[in-house]
């Protein structure tokens, strides 16, 4: 009798765990809500949730709603493992992460696993920020999509800024201390040899990931070194307070950063940063656009007073998603997944293409320089970033050759 | 020269600002035999309410009372908490303090928010103050080392030309003759460790705008300060400052030392390029403090300037 009633139990309570995953199509969004770089990934779960509000006040995606949750993994890549099952048991199959290589890899091993383990409930990984070039390389897997250009792609577009600089004649490279860094600082030696080599590098340096609190020794160095410009892949707290040392102690030439932007760093780096600091991005907020989108961008500050919109690839990924869905017909990531390969979106900014041979986006790319002369400011500041049409890299020249030699299941 | 110089000075100043947190928490040890694993979330404390007054106010008014909040804090957790647990013993003790750090973590979390807020160096002091070696130098710093130095040269002369210095001395050593004589010793005590956690609370108002105000900043601050009051020895003020400046100087100075091993061990027939070879003197900065813990604990169990045994 026990063991009939607990049996009903169990069963009546799948029943309710499967009427809950029926009714909305759930994004599990597994990024650091808390700590250093809390303020990172609390900027992308807002403009995932409001991408997918947007979405859901015109139907929502083949009918389904979207709900996104987020799961705060402290960008450790053990914490986000557990925070993946927990998604998985709440019943999401597709999971947004951006913040840190280091996560990205422990999830396309864990999805990977999981995929194979479970055919028919595979899972779907849509990486919006982690860019560590072996994901669409070496280690590519079919259900793994990004949005964002990799870091090799950056430094590319960095390197081909610098190459008509003429008078920088030395660089200062310095990054984090773990795969992301290492991918930075390996890529803009070999683009600096190729493209400038008389540009001599006059340091080579990485830092722990996310402990110094004040860079000014290692700014120190980098002024006495001599370097007429510094590059950085940092992202979060390590950049903030970096271009915040590099300006309090008067480093003077260009700053190329990957993520100038992030929340927070235009506060710290203020007027004094005006014209120097650089950053490598798919779309900054005083671009010439559609109306549409300058109307989705005022919305989103006005549901978000205390955000900027910044992750435009997020609002790429989230309506190339909804296309592939519709075409697919379906919200299974099987299906979604073969309608991604090779799609092109008309974005705001330009057609963008998801590349089928290793699921890499190919968008234009801008670099954007902070700046004082601003239609739309930044963290409530008359500051802001903005590109001319010079600063623009088209979506085809940023295609670099891949290593991915995907795997495809059975259609 | 170009890097030495300014590295000088900024170890120099994080040195006392370490100092500057150590010195209560030596104070404490010293006299209750107790270490006080909380200390470094009154360091977060005072940087905490400095920028809350902050936003009413105006920094000058936060620099006098986020110090004497953090104090208040301090005596009510010494006199309603502490004091309770002492006649359990230290292993009590030790436990509290420690659930006591994890509360403060969360009770921050809680009002202020996980993320870092926007506590910023004041305008007045937002400025250049000169040039060194074509780096400019914040007047902030120099800000904080006055700050640091004035606070040093009054708990000297508190401690040791003063009458109620003489007193907090005896009761540190002999607090039952102390109390023979008529004074209130559990009240000496709340004061002492009311004035350490203000001295916290200080550090935490000119480091929290100089580094990051976050909830995590205890956690990242916590272990140094252990290590300056065991590298210094248990109790001793002398050694905490010794011990602080020596930390924030070998800090500093380490990450300008771009020597890798197989530089300095090639004649070993190390090759700069193995895996060994290729670690440089600055990807090891962060891990001094702790291999000086271990060294002091195994050649000089008792600190630089202790004079008893950990």
């Amino acid at each position: 009798m026990k063991l009939m009633k607990s049996a009903a139990l169990a069963a009546a309570m799948a029943l309710v765990a499967a009427g809950a995953s029926a009714d909305t199509l759930k994004i599990a969004v597994i990024d650091p809500f808390s700590g250093p770089f809390g303020p990172s990934g609390d900027a992308a779960l807002k403009e995932w949730t409001f991408a997918a509000d947007m979405i859901n006040a015109k139907g929502g995606i083949v009918g389904q709603e979207i709900e996104v949750i987020g799961y705060d993994n402290k960008v450790n890549p053990k914490e986000s493992l557990v925070q993946l099952q927990k998604a998985l048991d709440k019943g999401a199959r597709y999971i947004a992460q951006g913040n840190g290589s280091a996560v990205a890899s422990a999830l396309i091993d864990a999805i990977s696993k999981h995929n194979k383990r479970n055919p028919g409930d595979e899972v779907m990984f849509l990486n919006y920020a982690a860019v560590d070039p072996s994901f669409t390389n070496d280690r590519c897997m079919f259900y793994h999509f990004r949005f964002d250009a990799d870091a090799d792609m950056k430094m590319a577009a960095v390197t081909d800024w610098i190459k008509d600089q003429d008078d920088i004649k030395s660089v200062y490279i310095i990054g984090q201390d773990y795969s992301f860094g290492k991918a930075v600082a390996a890529s803009a030696v070999s683009d600096l040899e190729a493209k400038r080599p008389d540009i001599e590098i006059v340091g080579n340096e990485l830092h722990p990931l996310g402990k110094v609190k004040d860079f000014t020794p290692y700014v120190q160095k980098i002024i006495a070194s001599g370097a007429d410009a510094m590059i950085t892949g940092n992202w979060g707290a390590d950049m903030v307070l970096l271009v915040k040392a590099a300006i309090s102690s008067g480093f003077e030439g260009p700053i190329l950063t990957y993520y100038g932007g992030s929340l927070g760093a235009a506060v710290a780096m203020g007027e004094s940063a005006v014209g120097q600091v650089k950053a490598i991005v798919e779309g900054n907020t005083n671009l010439e656009t559609t109306p549409e989108q300058n109307a989705y961008i005022e919305a989103f500050e006005a549901a978000y007073p205390d955000n900027n919109y910044y992750y435009h690839r997020i609002h790429n990924a989230m309506n190339m998603f909804k296309m592939a869905a519709e075409k697919a017909g379906s919200t299974t990531p099987k299906d979604v997944a073969f309608a991604l390969e090779g799609l092109e979106y008309e974005s705001p900014y330009g057609k963008i293409t998801m590349r089928a041979d290793n699921h890499q986006l190919l968008q234009p790319m801008f670099v954007s320089t902070f700046s004082d002369n601003v239609k739309r400011g930044v963290e409530d500041l008359p500051l802001g970033w903005v590109a001319g049409d010079e600063d623009r890299i088209e979506a085809e020249a940023t295609a670099l050759e891949t290593t991915c030699n995907m795997e495809r299941p059975a259609k | 020269m170009e890097t030495f110089v300014p590295s000088l000075l900024n170890g120099v100043i994080y040195g006392l600002l370490l100092f500057m947190l150590s010195s209560g928490l030596t104070l404490i040890f010293s006299m209750m035999g107790v270490l006080n694993f909380a200390h470094a979330s009154f360091y977060m404390l005072g940087a905490y309410f400095a920028y809350t007054i902050t936003q009413s106010t105006n920094f000058w008014f936060a620099l006098i009372l986020a110090p004497i909040l953090a104090g208040l804090v301090g005596a009510g957790v010494e006199k309603w908490g502490l004091r309770k647990v002492h006649a359990n013993g230290h292993v009590a003790e030790l436990l509290f303090t420690f659930g006591l750090a994890y509360l403060i973590d969360e009770i921050v979390k809680i009002i202020w928010g996980r993320n870092a807020v926007n506590y910023r160096i004041p305008e007045a002091l937002d400025f250049t103050i000169f040039r060194l070696y074509g780096s400019d130098y914040p007047a902030y710093r120099i800000f904080m080392l006055f700050v640091a130095i004035s606070m040093l040269v009054a708990l000297w002369f508190l401690l040791k030309k003063t009458r109620a210095g003489l007193i907090i001395q005896a009761a540190l050593t002999h607090p039952h003759m102390v109390g023979h004589l008529g004074h209130n010793v559990p009240r000496i005590f709340m004061t002492v460790f009311g004035a350490g956690c203000a001295l916290a609370g200080l550090a935490g108002v000119i480091g929290g705008n100089y580094l990051v105000t976050e909830p995590s900043m205890a956690v990242l601050m916590g272990p140094i300060v252990f290590v300056v009051v065991v590298v210094g020895g248990m109790g001793s003020l002398e050694g905490a400052f010794i011990a602080s400046i020596l930390l924030g100087l070998l800090q500093t100075l380490a990450i300008s030392v771009d020597t890798t091993f197989g530089e300095i061990f090639g004649f070993l027939g190390l090759s700069g390029t193995s895996e060994v070879g290729s670690i440089s003197i600055a990807s090891l900065a962060p891990m001094i403090p702790f291999l000086m813990l271990v060294l002091i604990l195994m050649i000089r169990p008792r600190g630089l300037m202790g004079d008893r045994e950990f």
